[in-house]
Order: C-alpha cells, then structure tokens, then sequence
C-alpha cells in the first residue's frame, strides 16, 4: 500500500471501499453476494462465535453459496450472543441472536437459500447516523 | 410476507406464544402456511405496548396484541392488505395511527454515534472504516481548518468528557493548547475499570480507526506530535485490534510523518495498566505510564500544563474520542441540536445486573431511567420487582423508583446523588440487600485504594468494617451516625477522585434505602433475606410431621427430635446452610 499524499486520495479510497460495499448488497445487481457478518468482540467470542463463524465460512463454501463472511465488533446484544447479521442481495439486514450450529445450519438453509425468516431474530431497536 | 411476533420476556409474559399459535391456526385454515410465516423474535424494546406483531416487508407495527386479534390481522391485512387500524400503535403528540414502525418516536430512543460502527464494520479492514467517512474529519481538520477552528468545533458541540467527571471536551483542549511547550502529549485513558462496565473495550474491539483518528484531530488542535493509549493488559483482543489499526493507519499515511501529504506528523502508542482502578484518574495514570507507582498528585498543576514527562497533555476517554470525528463531520450544530440543555449528544451504557437485555446501548442525553431499563432493557428478570439501579460503578450511587422519570444527564443524575460515571448500569431486584450492595462497592475500593491519603486508605477500611458489623447484626442506631460521619469526612478530604466519590454507594443507599439499614440493626432482620448471619430457621411444630430428612440432610447435626415427633433447630449449632429448608416437604422449616 502506498501512503496517501492527499485529501483526494482519501476520498478516492473511501469511493473505492464504498463501491466493494455496495456491490455485495445492491439488489439489482444479479450477482450479489449474501453479506454474513460474525459479532467477534469479548462477549461475542466468549460465547462460541469463533466456531460459528467458520462453520458459516465452509459450509457456505460446500453448499456453493456467494457469501462474504466477516468479523466485526459487538453490536451490542450481548444477552443474546453469539450474534450474527445476515444480509441478502437487496434486503434490509437481519440479525440473528444466540446462534448455535444447528440455528446456524437452518439460517443458510432456509433464510440464505429460501429468504424464510427463522427464529432468533432481534428487531432494531435504533437509529442510524447516516 | 412473514409476522414478526415478539418473543421477548415481557411479550411472552403477556402471552406472544398463544398469538403465535392462533397466527398460524389462521393461516392454516386459510391456506396460507406456505406463503406466509410467523417467526417469533428476540425483544422488539417496546415492552411498554406489548405484545408487538411486525408484518414484513411493509413495516406495519400492531401493539398489545392478543391472541383473538390473530383472525382480523390474517383475514385483514394479510388477505386484503388493509392494516388493522385499531391495532396500530397511536402516537401520544400527534393522536395519529402510525402505519410504518419507521415514523414510530420509540426508534429515537437509541442513536448510535459512538458506537456507529460497531457490530457493522470489520474492525480489522481500514477501508471499511473508511468507506464510512473514516480519516474524512482528520482530511478536513488538516486541510480546511485551523487548530483553533478545531477547538472552536468542539466548544460549541457541547461534548462533555465521558470518562465521568463531565468535563467540557473542547475547554480542556484549548488549556492545552495555549501552553506552551516544545513538545506535548494527547493521552487516551482506556482504562476502564467499573465493575459492569465494558463500553470502552466494545469501542475499541468493534471501531479502534474511530479513536486513533480523534487523537489525530486533538494532536493537531493542541499542538502535539504525539498520543498515547494507555489500556488495560487484560483487555487483549482490543490490544490486538489496536495494533491491527495502528499498523493500517500507518501504513495508510493517516498516522506518522506528514499525514496525507501535509506538515501535520502524529503518530501514536500504547501503554499496558496492570489493571489497577485508581490509574483511571489522569494523574495517577500519567505516573503509571511515566513507570511509576499509579499514585495520584494534587491538582492543579492539572496535566494540561504539567502532564507526561512534565510536558501539556491532555487526557479523554475512549468514548470522548469516538464521538469527535462525527462531530467535525456532521457539525456542531447537529451534535449540540441531540441531548439536554447541558449535556448534548449521547451515552452509552452498559446494561448489567438483573435486567432482561443485557448489554451495550447509546441513548440521547435526556433519556429516562425508565425508557433505558423497562423499554430498551426490557425489564427485570424473572418477572421481579424493580428496586435499583446503581450509576457510575463504585463512585456512583443507587436510584429508586423514585428516579425512574427523571431525564438522564451529568447534572440530574448528581443532583439526585449518583453520577453518569462511565456509564456502568447494574440493576437490581427486590431479592437485593441493600447494606450489602454498599458492602460490595466498599469492598472494591478498600482493595483499590491506593494507600497515598489517610482517609481513603484507613477511612474506606473502617467504613468496610461497619458495614460488615451491620450484615453481621452487631450494629447499633450509633453506628448508622457513625458511619454516616465517616463517609462525609472521607468525601471532604481524599485527595483524588476515588477517595472523594468512594462513600457514595454507602450514603446513596443510606439516603434512599434507611429502613433496610434500621432493620439490620433494631430488629436484626435483613429484610431482602440476604444477610446469612441475620437469617434464623425455625420448624414449624404444627407442620411438622416427623419425617426426619430434615435432621438426615443436617451437615452439622443441629436438628433434634423423635421420629414421628416434632423436630427442633438448635440455633447454636445452626450454620444457616439451608440444607433443611430444601428438605423439607411439608414446608414445616420457616426462615426469618
């Protein structure tokens, strides 16, 4: 990586990384990938995200499922953890609390391939910034 | 199309389980199953107008539902497309029926700005930072503005240090920026130690990019080169992600020598704590990264003159930080136009203790105890009584019900003789003593202190020492005076904030809870059941029936009496283990 000499660099990044985003959830974009998102702070690793995240990264391999899986901080459930964000092409994101395997499994067989809710759900409850 | 259903404690108590059931009865008589499902949820946080029904995707928001009202929202909304209007939530100001949950006023109630990022970017990937307006406030700060500009920014915004003092975020910049020094200091204080409190290490774990660029924006409002992070060693995922983000940022141009091209160069450090309470407050913990004892001095010189290494430093809390690049990006206007009229902006809390939802939240300054703990929080646990909730860890203080309505900011929660703290929020029920929630915190803080001042060192112990006197039922009326006295004359002369905030637990529970402490000590009853000592067990002779598993499952053989005769507790002997009580099957062993 080369250092960024200007404002204009960033902004050129900071279009880049937007536009990688956007790509994976624009809805009509037809080969948009299914967005998972692991909740891997303390309380989230505490209480066994780190085997459900790699349970997402291969069985979603296995199963030939476009999905970006990534890591990010606490979201802020932590009664409910481990918590994981799901979000398909076009669709609002969902997150789902107190995945195990097996909630896991039924989350990539019935919501990722179907677009079937399943239990587990936890509603926003807050207002975004932006 | 699918029916959210609330599955939460406080839904679920009001019956969501039966409205599921005749949700999908409905359905099924229609011949719908297939195409609609009912999904039951996690806490929607409305517990206030529960049970809630979502329908998706149209965003229809039913409130109190009841199973009968499973028939007119199937053969309604979901066959006609017509919402139930009489189902629909009302908003108290306007009287209108609201349609979508989006227009609904109870969203507000949480407005992440801290935690803006957290639990949606990859802490680890730069650029997803900065594909959210990362490093864009430092681009702006270096290239458009001028470091009084900054600081001027800040003032206006109104941001008051969430460490927990309060103290004014932009004020305290411009003492360090006037003096003058060849070199000065921008120290994060990420040494966070509340007992229940865990919103500095969520920030750091979940958006570190956020705090490293506010200390950018600091270093380049006071004039300083370089920053300092001094984090607690047990905190060692945020570490990771830390140096993660450090190595990034460099890497990047935004940290280190002539950040994006310019003159501005800035770049940062950690410092371990071991993990000692005291290093929170800013002197102590400047000794500490100094490699001294983490022993506190008086104030003034206050570190803005006379800081690390003898140099200007200012210090700020992990929150402080996350919230100033959002400030210089959205202005401060929109910042000062969120909260009270003295506190603006955001808190977050750390919900903990006996409440439904635990965990991490950001409401606006001005929100009621109420709102965070029976709404957000989704009430207490068990279905119990509410009977406390302790602000600002063991500075803080415990509030009543009588407190639940009063708008949360520094100076409400000070006037009713707690303090925002950090940001710590233990709750608790009616099975809580409250003699020994102060005991708790005393405990803490003897084991804390860090012996320089008399009254903190010998003050707290003896203060501890009474306490314990009390549970034990030895105290008197005198020792409640006593006690009382002790604990202004610690406040009035410790020399730090920990000693001077130290008998707040102990005079807060005394001010709210007097009748608990008298019972301890006239009639040496403990009136939550949770003083063992104060605890007797007796055997009801009418109930009892002789059966003999009371005296079988005595570990210290207390109990004495003929089989098929009635049995008696020999008090001396009795260790008040309750092996008996549980026993018992005719409830004949009776606790008081």
């Amino acid at each position: 990586m080369e250092k960024l000499k200007s404002l204009a660099d960033l902004k050129k990044i900071r279009e880049d990384a937007r536009e990688k985003l956007d790509l994976r959830v624009k809805g009509d974009n037809p080969g948009g990938l299914v967005l998972v998102k692991v909740a891997m702070a303390t309380c989230g690793i505490a209480s066994g995200a780190k085997p459900i995240m790699e349970f997402f990264v291969e069985e979603l391999d296995k199963r030939g499922i476009g999905a970006v899986v990534t890591q990010t901080g606490c979201m802020g459930y932590c009664y409910a953890e481990p918590t994981v964000e799901v979000q398909l092409p076009g669709r609002e994101p969902v997150v789902y609390g107190f995945v195990d395997r097996k909630r896991a499994d039924e989350i990539i067989e019935k919501y990722i391939k179907n677009g079937e809710l399943v239990e587990g759900i936890i509603p926003v409850n807050y207002e975004k910034i932006d | 199309m699918h029916l959210l259903v609330c599955g939460g404690t406080g839904c679920r108590a009001s019956e969501s389980n039966l409205i599921v059931e005749s949700l999908k009865r409905e359905l099924e008589e229609k011949g719908l199953s297939s195409e609609v499902q009912v999904i039951m949820t996690g806490c929607f946080g409305f517990c206030e107008k529960g049970p809630v029904v979502k329908v998706m995707p149209d965003n229809t928001f039913y409130v109190q539902v009841k199973p009968e009202d499973a028939a007119v929202i199937v053969a309604e909304h979901v066959i006609k497309g017509r919402p139930v209007q009489r189902l629909l939530y009302v908003d108290p100001k306007s009287k209108e029926h609201i349609t979508d949950s989006k227009h609904m006023g109870f969203y507000r109630k949480q407005i992440r700005i801290a935690l803006r990022n957290c639990g949606f970017i990859n802490p680890e990937n730069i650029e997803e930072y900065i594909a959210r307006d990362g490093y864009a406030a430092l681009g702006k700060c270096i290239s458009e503005l001028s470091a009084a500009d900054v600081i001027d920014i800040i003032k206006k915004s109104g941001l008051r240090g969430r460490g927990g003092a309060g103290f004014p975020t932009g004020l305290k910049w411009e003492i360090a920026s006037k003096n003058k020094a060849d070199q000065k200091y921008v120290v994060c204080n990420a040494d966070e130690g509340d007992p229940g409190a865990f919103m500095d290490r969520s920030v750091l774990e979940g958006d570190p990019h956020s705090v490293l660029e506010a200390m950018a924006i600091c270093g380049y409002a006071i004039g300083a080169s370089k920053g300092l992070i001094y984090i607690r060693a047990e905190y060692p995922l945020a570490i990771q992600r830390l140096k993660i983000a450090l190595g990034q940022a460099r890497e990047y141009g935004l940290l280190g020598k002539n950040i994006l091209g310019g003159e501005f160069s800035f770049d940062i450090e950690l410092r371990y704590g071991a993990g000692a309470f005291v290093c929170g407050e800013e002197t102590a913990l400047i000794h500490s990264m100094e490699g001294h004892r983490g022993e506190p001095t008086n104030k003034p010189p206050f570190p803005a003159e006379s800081g690390f290494l003898g140099k200007p430093t200012n210090v700020n809390n992990v929150e402080t930080f996350a919230s100033v690049p959002v400030i210089i990006n959205k202005g401060w206007e929109w910042f000062s136009s969120i909260g009270t009229e003295k506190s603006k902006g955001t808190k977050v809390f750390a919900l903990a203790g006996k409440i439904n939802n635990v965990g991490l939240i950001e409401v606006p300054m001005g929100t009621t105890l109420r709102e965070i703990i029976f709404e957000i929080g989704g009430g207490i646990k068990n279905g119990k009584k509410f009977k406390a909730v302790q602000t600002g860890g063991p500075s803080g203080g415990c509030l009543t019900e009588n407190h639940l309505d009063i708008p949360i900011d520094f100076d409400n929660l000070a006037a009713a003789g707690s303090i925002m703290g950090s940001g710590g929020m233990i709750v608790m029920d009616e099975d809580d003593c409250m003699v020994s929630i102060a005991k708790f915190f005393l405990e803490f803080t003897v084991e804390e202190s860090c012996g320089k001042c008399a009254p903190c060192r010998i003050g707290n112990k003896r203060v501890h020492e009474l306490l314990t006197h009390i549970t034990k039922g030895n105290g008197t009326l005198a020792d409640l005076d006593r006690l009382r006295n002790m604990c202004n004359v610690i406040k009035d002369t410790s020399l730090c904030g920990l000693g001077q905030t130290s008998p707040n637990p102990v005079l807060s529970t005394m001010d709210n809870f007097m009748d608990e402490y008298v019972a301890h000590v006239t009639e040496k009853r403990c009136p939550s059941g949770q003083c063992r000592d104060l605890m007797k067990y007796t055997i009801d002779v009418e109930k009892c029936v002789g059966c003999t598993a009371c005296a079988r499952g005595c570990p210290v053989n207390a109990i004495t009496g003929e089989r098929k005769g009635p049995h008696f507790i020999d008090q001396e002997k009795c260790i008040k283990c309750g092996a008996c009580f549980e026993k018992c099957k005719f409830g004949a062993v009776l606790i008081n």
